[in-house]
């Protein structure tokens, strides 16, 4: 089967999810993020990479977060930036999401960040656009969100450098939580040998051991040891019906507070992917306490999204990699 | 030197290691107090890390500041060749503002590592002036770019590629190789 996400020689074109993206590619991600974490502590943020480009920021679901750090991210790669906030109470969703980037591309737009409710929105738009066009997806549905589980790969690396001894806890409701399945993949796709999840039976997906990853429905068993642990937001907005008591009730059992954190090892670094519910997931003192890397992941989040822009904007290589001089 | 020059038309090449000396020689009476070093990735890097061993009585009064540049966001083929960047961030840790900056290239060849470098040097601060030290000049600039300082002018052909490598042992050498294809504008 074709990768939608690769072209002809294997380089990335649209970046869409975590799934089907080769260790190489991750890698090359990684890695030029590296490089460009130092540009934002220079007198002059930027490089002339995508000087001339235009991006677009298409949100057909709030997310001022992510819309910044894109935002933040292209300018700082000297491109035009134009971010829509597209509703999504128009009836016929598919043909009006195509109408937009038609019109778009022919303002000439050179890069599309789709932000949308529905799962699949950002391929179906990377399936519509001509070839020269590149596609990232900021996140669909509970399907996927690709620069999140990127960058918190990132700043697994930068704590715990040495991906293949890790134990990592990933907390919270993963039912609904589109980062958590980027993670896993990314995890595991990197040889991370451990990765568990922990949380109520109601809030983990059917099948998830299918995942490569060890369920746990108590904190003090699941957190023996770990070195990280990555609470997810309680999706309140995405919750129908009554999958809680209250949330209360889920901090009492779910919520990591620095007793619980106690168990992990002495230096285990604790992340969230924002925005944080303190007092239900995540108490206070350990959101602000001296293991959290919670700011750091939003710092290294611009230079993930700098890193896929600039692979994606650049033109395929005519020679093998390795080759430059 | 190189199992591959022996069937190019070329003279034989000089050991890096004396061209190093020669380097070390020249470049001495450029240091001043407020001068510092900036080797361009990767046979840049290596160079200035050996100069600065070389040098080091004759700078003992003052330590000269040194730091690395990849150039890699600056290149002007990125439109063409995409961005290939290995995990070896620029870091320049002094402020460049007024300081005498001398950057180091193993191979002076089109300008445009030299063009590439000085702009992104540009992005931390005003240098007070910019100077450029290579181990070789191969000829076949494109750009008004030349460097002030060279240890050795070794003309070649565009279907010959001169490249500086790191042995095991940590001492250097030159690797002359034949080009596939013709390249045009290459970066070296």
């Amino acid at each position: 089967m074709n990768n939608p996400q690769l072209d002809r020689d294997g380089n990335l074109k649209h970046l869409l999810s975590i799934e089907g993206l080769p260790k190489r590619i991750l890698n090359q991600i990684l890695d030029t993020a590296e490089s460009f974490v130092g540009v934002a502590e220079r007198e002059v943020k930027k490089v002339p990479l995508l000087r001339g480009k235009t991006v677009c920021n298409l949100f057909f679901e709030n997310s001022t977060r992510t819309r910044t750090t894109f935002e933040i991210a292209a300018k700082r790669l000297s491109a035009d930036v134009i971010s829509l906030n597209v509703s999504t109470s128009s009836q016929s969703k598919g043909e009006t999401i195509l109408d937009t980037v038609d019109n778009l591309i022919a303002m000439h737009a050179d890069m599309f960040v789709v932000r949308h409710a529905q799962s699949g929105a950002a391929h179906l738009i990377a399936k519509h656009v001509p070839p020269h066009i590149h596609v990232v997806n900021a996140g669909d549905g509970r399907h996927s969100h690709p620069t999140q589980g990127l960058l918190d790969v990132f700043t697994i690396r930068k704590y715990k450098p040495d991906l293949h001894n890790l134990k990592i806890a990933i907390v919270g409701d993963v039912l609904h939580s589109r980062v958590a399945r980027s993670e896993i993949h990314a995890l595991t796709t990197l040889g991370v040998p451990e990765v568990r999840v922990i949380a109520p039976k109601t809030l983990l997906p059917s099948q998830v051991e299918k995942l490569g990853v060890h369920v746990f429905h108590d904190m003090e068993e699941g957190l023996k040891d770990v070195d990280v642990i990555m609470m997810l937001r309680l999706q309140n907005e995405r919750m129908s019906g009554a999958m809680l008591p209250s949330s209360q009730e889920y901090f009492k059992t779910y919520g990591l507070t620095q007793e619980k954190l106690k168990l992990a090892k002495p230096d285990a670094i604790v992340m969230h992917p924002g925005p944080m519910n303190r007092g239900v997931e995540i108490d206070s003192n350990v959101a602000d306490g001296k293991q959290s890397v919670i700011l750091p992941q939003v710092t290294y989040g611009i230079a993930i999204r700098m890193a896929v822009m600039a692979i994606l904007a650049g033109g395929s290589p005519l020679v093998p990699a390795g080759d430059a001089s | 030197m190189t199992e591959n020059h022996s069937n190019l038309p070329s003279p034989p090449l000089p050991d890096a290691e004396d061209l190093l000396k020669v380097l070390a020689q020249k470049l001495e009476p450029l240091l001043q107090s407020n001068t510092a070093l900036v080797g361009i990735h990767s046979g840049g890097v290596w160079l200035m890390q050996r100069l600065l061993t070389l040098l080091e009585n004759s700078i003992s009064t003052h330590e000269i500041e040194h730091g690395t540049l990849d150039v890699s966001f600056y290149r002007d083929d990125y439109a063409q060749r995409g961005l290939k960047v290995e995990n070896r961030p620029s870091q320049i840790p002094f402020d460049v503002e007024n300081k005498h900056i001398i950057l180091i290239d193993d191979v002076f060849y089109t300008g445009r590592t030299t063009r590439a470098a000085m702009n992104e040097l540009f992005d931390y601060g005003r240098p007070a002036s910019i100077s450029l030290v290579a181990l070789i000049n191969r000829g076949g600039r494109e750009l008004p770019i030349a460097p002030q300082i060279v240890a050795a002018d070794i003309p070649l052909d565009a279907s010959q590629h001169l490249q500086l490598t790191k042995l095991a042992d940590g001492t250097l050498a030159l690797e002359l190789t034949k080009h596939n294809s013709a390249r045009t504008q290459e970066h070296e």
